[in-house]
This record gives structure tokens, C-alpha cells and sequence, in this order.
């Protein structure tokens, strides 16, 4: 439902910098459109490399949004249910890759999970290897990509109506099946956004994947690697088709979670 | 006894030491000002507090006494709660909400449906188990509330302000819908409250409970006629006649008729809050029709008003200032009349 809203006279300035803003960001986006190949685009799309590259995408962005889950919501329900010294700082900790450049992400993951770094020589000896390795570059788009779940999920059991969970113990619920059935269920909206918008950025991911996981064919090129490297190479028609690809895939998710995101309450 | 509790929760501004024992079968009305404890006192017997000191034992069995470091979590112990805003669970049909209790205590899923369903029979709400909880009246939704909660079979009920959620007009019909479920239930029931019409018509004994202390327990009419603070005076201190309704008359117990405004039939309460009732030294000229000639048997101070006893063909007690009693010079065995208007008696059917 929409509700009814008082007419707002623009000023002046106000109406000529939100304008040159639209355009700031809506420019790119037809020069994209306006450079591309069309009538090439279908090769594009069924050239092998950029097949693979768009697989490796779907596969690790994927794969990188189950880890998050699969670690987020633990971390999410404890920052937001458990009060214990540290708690603020372990946020920061958790929310620092979201503001730090995605290559500086890239670095550290290197030295800590690289083939010689603090934690990476023993993965070696046990034999997973991330750099080069699919792994390497799931590792690095979790690391990107999984605070924006958590924040998300975080805020939703903040708010969740503890009475709720207070009143499913009274029936008999242990604090697991409490979660599972009620707090889990209740955030589900929430869930849904994180989940969405963790992925669409894993799917972005580039910075931190170059610098940590490498530009391995078929490995670790995904998409956003696959469109700088053909860019700058052999075949730059292809990399606008593909960027459109990426900027079609990411508006639809944010057009799809507009309740949640894009509308003003 | 299905009760027994000494609950000892102390907070920083706030320490609650009350006792209760509730009997299978008996439903106890606790009944306090805002503040008193009352809420705590029932989180303290479902485990969402635990005990400071004390000890809580539920059908026989001790769920929690600190000085023996036991304490049995809320999940493992044999209560239903009925909570204030009743708390439906909001992603879920009523028939799952009411199944949730059963599920969470191992039933399969098939079985347990089919015993929600016949809860939700008995409250008559089965035509209602697909819809969601929001879309429930208030008095519906207490009912998916109370299935809810019984639907495990716990040995102890207890009902947190379970009529506060509703407005003035659906507040007797659901009271009289509330009664008769409370009454097929065959277990010890507690409800809170802070209404003097629910405790007086729901109650088997009310335990009032004041700052955190029980300051005083009895069957209602003995609580109404006999009420040892000034809070208790106030709250449920009232003048309460059992009697046969018919048109505009009631036929009390005790022989007398009263006249009211409304139109009544069958067995009905009758309440008259002792400030509506005017003491005259002499028989009152003019037209009311509720008058009774009668002897002060006993008169009672809390602060600047005093409770005067009135026996007669209808004992009454009346509350008038101290100021009034001294100017008309009303002492024990003072013969007065007693007058109440018809607007003032409020009846409720029994």
C-alpha cells in the first residue's frame, strides 16, 4: 500500500545536484549499453572462456554464501544475544572488510592462508591448498562478501520479540529448537536480504580474489577477473557483455529486495 | 497439592518474597497494583527467573532450589503459560501454534496436528486453524492462546492478565468464554490479574500481593467484605450479591431485591462499589428504590475514608470521608438508611 504524501516543492539545488547525481550513476551504466557488441553478443556469451569464468562465478559465489551462512548465523545470534567483553571491538573485526579495499583483504589473506603464511604453511602440510585453488578464491569472496550478512541477520535478532522465545520454552522447546523454530523463522526476511546481498557481492568480487587466490583459468578467473583481463587483452567487446551480464544480475537482486532496501519508510 | 512455592527474587530496587500453594483443580487469582511483583512471582514458577532463595515444587516434583543447586529449565517443566498479548507465534497457522507445545515434547508431526485440531474444537476455533495469528479477534486469539497452552497437558496453568488485551466490550463475553474453559480444565490454575471484576468472578481464592510481599488470602467474598489495606479496599473491597436476575430486578440470597438500570436474566453477580452508597440518618425522601433500613455494625479507617458496615435485611458496607461520619455523628448500633441508584450496581452473569 502506498501511502499518500504531501507535495514537496524542490528547490532549486537541491534538484539540479540530485539530477547530476542520477546521471553520475546512470552514465556509466548506458555507455556500457551503448558500446555493446549486440549483434556479436551471443558469440560472446557461448565463447568457452567466458562460459568458464561465468560457471567458476556461479560455483564460488555460491559456495562462498553457504560458508557465510554456515558461519554467519552463529556469529550474527552471538553479537547480537551475548553480552561479553569485546563484543564491540569483535564487530569492528567482523564488519572491517566491508570499508577496507578489497586488494588490502587480498594481502592479508595471503599472509595468513598463503602457501608460506601464519596459518597457510600447516594447510600445505595437510594438503588444502587455496592459493590457485578454487578454494582460494571461495575463501576470498566469504571473507569479502559474508559481513554483509551478518549485519544484516545481526540487526534482525536485535529486534526479534524475545517474549516470543520465552513463551516457546514455556511449551517445552529446547534454546536450539527455540531457534530453529521461532528466532530463525521470525528473521527470515532478514535472512533472505543477507543471504542476496552476500551473494551479489561475492559474485562481484574482485580485488581480494586476484591478489589472494590468483587469475587461474578455469581455477580462480572468475567473471570480474575474466572481464579485466579480456579488457585490457584480446577482446574487449567481450568484456562489456559480460560487465552487462554482472550489472543486469546485480540490479535485479537489489530490484528484488526493494521492500527491504530501496524503499524509504 | 499441585503448587508449592517460596519464591525469593530480589533486583536491584525490588525484592519479591511470596508464598503460594495452589491445590489441583483450584483456580488462584493473584491480584496486585502495577509494580507488585506479579509478573515476576510467574516467571519465577515457569524458571525464566530463577530463584534467588526459596524453592518452587510442581506436581510433586522440585524444579528449583538454589540452596540445593537445582534448577529444572522452563522447557522440562510441567507448565502452560497464557501469556499478556498472548503471544501467538506470527509465522504460524493457529494450528501449528497449537501443535508447537506437543511437537517441541517429541509427538509426530501427523499426531500432533490432530490433537491441536481437537483443541482448537474444544475452544472453538477448528474452522480457524489455517488462519495466521493476526488476523484473530483479541478474544479468538486468547483461545488459540489457551489451547496452546493446555495442549500439553501441564500440571499447572498460568494465565498472565489474560482480559488486559481487550476493550471495555467484548471484556464479559470473553470473561464468561474464559470461565468455562478454565472451568474443563482439571488442574491448578493461577491468573493474574489487576481487575476486581475478574478476580471476584473467576476466583476460588485471591492472593493479593503488594511490593513484593502477600499481604493477604481468602475466598472473595470474604476478601471483598473484609479487605485488610487500603489498596485491597479500594481494588476489591466491594459489596458483591449473589442473586436471580429477571427484567430489572434481582433476587438476592439474602431476600432483598435489588433494582438496576439494565435488563437481566438468570443467575447473575452483583456489584456495588462502596462509595456509590449514601449513609441518611433517616429514610430518604423521593424515589430510589434501593433503600434499606439497617444498624452500623463496625466501621473501619484508611486514611481520611471510613468503611461503614451496615447490617440488615442487605448488609452493606458503604465509604464515606471521616469528616461525614464525624458531622452526622454515626457511631456502632447508629440506625441509618442505606441508598444505592440503580446506574451504580454493576451486574455480571455467574
Amino acid at each position: 500500500m502506498r501511502r499518500d504524501r504531501a507535495r514537496t516543492r524542490v528547490p532549486g539545488v537541491a534538484g539540479a545536484g540530485a539530477a547530476v547525481a542520477v546521471l553520475f550513476f546512470a552514465i556509466p551504466l548506458a555507455g556500457l549499453v551503448w558500446r555493446a557488441p549486440w549483434s556479436s553478443a551471443w558469440d560472446v556469451l557461448r565463447n568457452h572462456d567466458a562460459l568458464q569464468a561465468l560457471r567458476l562465478s556461479l560455483v564460488t559465489s555460491i559456495l562462498a554464501t553457504a560458508v557465510a551462512v554456515v558461519l554467519g548465523v552463529p556469529l550474527a545470534w552471538v553479537q547480537a544475544r551475548v553480552a561479553y567483553p569485546g563484543r564491540t571491538l569483535v564487530r569492528a573485526l567482523t564488519t572491517l572488510p566491508m570499508v577496507l579495499p578489497p586488494v588490502v583483504g587480498g594481502v592479508a589473506l595471503s599472509l595468513a592462508l598463503g602457501r608460506r603464511g601464519l596459518v597457510g604453511q600447516y594447510l600445505d602440510d595437510a594438503g588444502v591448498h587455496l592459493p590457485f585453488h578454487v578454494p582460494g578464491a571461495v575463501a576470498a569472496e566469504t571473507f569479502v562478501a559474508m559481513p554483509f550478512l551478518v549485519l544484516t541477520l545481526e540487526a534482525a535478532f536485535r529486534s526479534t520479540d524475545r517474549r516470543l522465545e520465552e513463551a516457546a520454552r514455556t511449551l517445552g522447546a529446547s534454546q536450539l529448537g527455540v531457534f530453529r523454530r521461532v528466532t530463525l523463522p521470525l528473521a527470515r526476511p532478514s535472512l533472505v536480504a543477507g543471504v542476496v546481498l552476500c551473494w551479489a557481492r561475492a559474485l562481484g568480487e574482485f580485488g581480494a580474489t586476484i591478489t589472494f587466490a590468483g587469475n587461474f583459468p578455469g581455477k580462480t578467473q572468475t567473471l570480474p577477473l575474466f572481464v579485466y583481463v579480456t579488457r585490457e587483452g584480446s577482446n574487449p567487446d567481450a568484456a562489456i557483455v559480460l560487465s552487462l551480464v554482472l550489472v543486469v544480475v546485480s540490479f535485479a537482486v537489489l530490484l528484488s529486495l526493494r521492500d527491504r532496501w530501496l524503499s524509504v519508510r | 497439592m499441585t503448587l508449592q512455592a517460596h519464591v525469593r527474587v530480589a533486583f536491584d530496587t525490588f525484592a519479591l518474597d511470596a508464598e503460594v500453594d495452589v491445590d489441583d483443580d483450584e483456580l488462584c487469582v493473584l491480584v496486585g497494583p502495577n509494580g507488585a511483583g506479579k509478573t515476576t512471582l510467574l516467571r519465577a514458577l515457569t524458571g525464566l527467573v530463577p530463584l534467588d532463595a526459596g524453592s518452587v515444587r510442581i506436581a510433586g516434583e522440585v524444579v528449583d532450589a538454589p540452596r540445593d543447586d537445582l534448577f529444572v529449565p522452563p522447557e522440562r517443566r510441567s507448565i502452560g503459560v497464557v501469556f499478556q498479548d498472548y503471544l501467538l507465534f506470527p509465522h504460524m497457522t493457529v494450528l501449528e501454534n497449537v501443535a508447537f507445545g506437543l511437537r517441541a515434547h517429541g509427538m509426530r508431526r501427523s499426531q500432533a496436528r490432530a490433537r491441536a485440531l481437537e483443541w482448537l474444537e474444544r475452544v472453538g476455533l477448528a474452522d480457524r486453524h489455517d488462519a495466521k495469528p493476526g488476523t484473530l479477534s483479541g478474544g479468538q486469539a486468547q483461545r488459540v492462546a489457551l489451547a496452546r497452552a493446555l495442549a500439553p497437558e501441564p500440571a499447572l496453568l498460568l494465565l498472565d492478565e489474560p482480559l488486559a488485551a481487550l476493550d471495555v466490550q467484548h471484556r464479559a463475553t470473553v470473561r464468561r468464554e474464559l470461565r468455562v474453559l478454565l472451568a474443563g480444565f482439571h488442574g491448578a490454575r493461577i491468573l493474574v490479574t489487576h481487575d476486581a471484576v475478574d478476580a471476584l468472578t473467576l476466583a476460588d481464592r485471591i492472593v493479593i500481593l503488594e511490593d513484593g510481599h502477600i499481604t493477604q488470602v481468602g475466598a472473595p467474598d470474604e476478601i471483598a467484605a473484609r479487605p485488610r489495606s487500603s489498596y485491597v479496599a479500594d481494588l476489591v473491597g466491594v459489596n458483591l450479591y449473589q442473586g436471580v436476575a429477571a427484567g430489572h430486578a434481582i433476587r438476592l440470597a439474602q431476600g432483598a431485591t435489588l433494582t438496576v438500570a439494565e435488563n437481566h436474566a438468570g443467575p447473575v453477580l452483583a456489584v456495588v462499589a462502596p462509595s456509590a452508597v449514601v449513609l441518611h440518618e433517616a429514610a430518604p425522601a423521593g424515589t430510589a428504590r434501593n433503600v434499606w433500613p439497617g444498624v452500623i455494625s463496625g466501621m473501619e479507617r484508611y486514611g481520611d475514608r471510613v468503611r461503614v458496615r451496615v447490617d440488615g435485611d442487605l448488609p452493606i458496607v458503604a465509604e464515606v470521608t471521616a469528616d461525614a461520619v464525624n458531622a452526622l455523628g454515626f457511631r456502632n448500633d447508629s440506625r441509618v438508611w442505606a441508598a444505592v441508584k440503580a446506574t451504580e450496581i454493576a451486574v455480571f452473569p455467574s
